[in-house]
């Protein structure tokens, strides 16, 4: 009986092994939330709540307040997934219904290699040749026609420098489609052939098939991508640190203006930071910062799993 | 036939513009790859792998950075992926019904996506302020915080396509259930695990955010990994942002290089596992 003791101690090992493996991802996620509220503590226990609708950020004067990163990093976010939520839609329309076979592959993959590029080569790219290409022709033309409405024609108003808010998010943008395409294309994939040749069988068109059929039963899984790239956004540091402008000062709600984000502003002052307030004042930014997208990441994957449950259901 | 007529300008301005989007985003793609190519390729040549980083205004290459590279994200590799392929056995073939696969699981999604940065922050705070100082080591702890999720989620989606039957045959013949594992299960599925790996590869290699506050730079040639060691995401930032000519074309050389680097690990990847099961 010693190769069946074998066995069982062998198990008894392997499990536990493994076991523990996955209890370590547990303990990264709360090693890394446990640091956080503690490297913050003494900007949470100094500045309290005012910390998140203060405006001022002054290192010199040690008065810090996370309003203007906060606002950057929700600007950017919000304008990238205006940008890339219908171009997605369309990419994944594209390749579900409309690409012929052969090239759904290759075009497939095209858009997540957009996901595979650095963030510091966007970064670079964006500082070094889109933002020039951007404020000599894409910002002269937005501010003579939405501009010139009334209300929206605020956020593009003022000189258009190339860096800045909307620069960040369009770059920021380009980084989340392929994210939010991928989602959309494998739950569009889901959707029962049945139900689409049913429509397609009294005489719907392709896009009658989608916005009818295909979207309704996959909006869950949508919206669940939608968050994903919204989290990525949220999250994103080198491309929209060499794109933001980097100004800790509020001018208007100009879309053209430069800022910050959560982000960049760690990137840039977290190793200069001298007095411990301004470190922890910069790591609340961090716990801001991880909150956020942990919310959004979580209802991305709450949606998610709702979509494929009730796939299971059906099928 | 007014309705008919409707019916089908709308489709077809909706499919133009679906075709549009499409074009939109290989736009991009063709763009940031042209400019890489362009510029990167112009300011190849062999003293990138001969010279390090050079003083602001002179010329110099990228040597140092990119060994420091190579090791950061070799190690962090080692250290990440071993971690990862237990987590993710654990979670495919013990844990599926527990309490703790199940919420591993759901963690390790947002894990997938949180905030490199944020990484960067907590290893910054559980090693690099106790020790004192920046260090090689603790960018290979911040980038293997990085690897791990991405193994654990290959390695679970792989191990669940493997068919049940399989398992029970082994089963059947008296094996125990970490031979059916070890031996089995993740032999069948060894291609996605690896497949994982690869695209884990991938992403760390371009990773700057998690080294900015551990591994920082380094300018001169260093292989002790107690010390702040060089690596070429940091130098791009560094170089990119200054005004001189030859760092900025030192930045763009390492731009190709990741670039190329990591879109090959991309295309490897998906060669490698030519199958209709996306990792």
């Amino acid at each position: 009986m010693s190769s069946f003791r074998q066995g069982t101690l062998g198990d008894w090992v392997f499990l536990n092994l493994t076991r523990s493996a996955a209890i370590f991802v547990l303990l990264m996620l709360a090693g890394t939330i446990a640091s956080l509220v503690y490297g913050a503590w003494p900007a949470i226990e100094k500045f309290g709540f005012g910390f998140l609708w203060s405006g001022e950020w002054n290192p010199p004067a040690e008065r810090f307040g996370a309003l203007i990163p906060i606002y950057g990093t929700l600007a950017t976010s919000l304008v990238a997934l205006i940008i890339a939520v219908p171009v997605s839609f369309g990419i994944a329309l594209f390749l579900t219904e409309m690409a012929p076979v052969w090239l759904k592959r290759p075009l497939g993959i095209a858009i997540e290699l957009l996901a595979g590029i650095p963030s510091i080569v966007y970064g670079m790219w964006g500082l070094l040749v889109f933002a020039p290409v951007f404020a000599k022709y894409a910002q002269p033309l937005l501010a003579n026609t939405l501009g010139k409405l009334p209300v929206i024609g605020e956020l593009f108003s003022g000189p258009g420098l190339g860096i800045g808010i909307l620069s960040a998010a369009v770059v920021l943008a380009i980084m989340t489609i392929p994210f939010i395409a991928s989602v959309m294309r494998d739950v569009f994939d889901v959707t029962p052939a049945m139900l689409k040749e049913s429509a397609y069988g009294v005489g719907a068109t392709t896009w009658e098939v989608v916005w009818n059929v295909v979207l309704p039963y996959t909006k869950v899984g949508v919206i669940g991508g939608v968050m994903l790239g919204l989290g990525r956004a949220l999250g994103e540091t080198m491309a929209v640190t060499f794109l933001i402008g980097n100004m800790n000062v509020f001018g208007g709600f100009s879309l053209f203006l430069p800022g910050n984000s959560i982000a960049s502003a760690l990137a840039n002052e977290f190793a200069e930071a001298e007095s411990a307030i301004y470190t922890a004042s910069l790591i609340e930014l961090g716990l801001i910062l991880f909150f956020i997208t942990f919310i959004v990441l979580s209802l991305s994957k709450l949606l998610l799993m709702q979509l494929s449950r009730q796939e299971g259901a059906t099928t | 036939m007014e309705l008919h007529a409707r019916r089908k300008l709308t489709n077809r301005i909706a499919l133009t513009l679906a075709l549009l989007a499409m074009s939109f985003g290989l736009f991009w793609l063709f763009w940031i790859l042209f400019t890489t190519f362009e510029l990167g390729f112009s300011s190849l040549s062999m003293r990138l792998f001969t010279e390090m980083t050079p003083p602001p205004g002179s010329e110099g290459g990228l040597l140092n950075a990119i060994v420091g590279s190579l090791m950061l994200v070799s190690l962090a590799t080692l250290v990440g992926t071993p971690i990862g392929i237990l987590a993710g056995i654990y979670l495919a073939e013990y844990g599926q019904h527990t309490w703790l696969g199940r919420t591993t699981l759901f963690i390790n999604d947002i894990l997938l996506s949180a905030p490199s940065i944020v990484i960067g922050l907590f290893v910054y705070a559980i090693y690099v302020a106790p020790a004192g100082h920046f260090s090689g080591w603790s960018g290979v702890v911040a980038l293997a915080m990085l690897v791990i999720p991405v193994v654990i989620r290959a390695t679970e989606n792989m191990l669940r396509l493997v068919p049940n039957t399989l398992r029970e045959a082994v089963f059947a013949l008296g094996t125990p259930k970490w031979k059916v594992i070890t031996r089995v299960t993740l032999r069948a599925s060894v291609a996605g695990v690896l497949t994982g790996i690869l695209l884990a590869v991938a992403r760390i290699s371009g990773e700057t955010a998690p080294l900015l506050f551990t591994a920082l730079s380094n300018q001169f040639w260093t292989l002790d990994m107690n010390q702040p060691i060089a690596n070429l995401p940091v130098t791009i930032f560094k170089f990119a942002m200054s005004p001189f000519k030859d760092w900025q074309d030192l930045a763009w050389a390492a731009v190709l290089l990741i670039t190329l680097g990591v879109l090959s690990l991309n295309i490897l990847a998906r060669v490698l596992f030519r199958d209709k099961h996306r990792v």
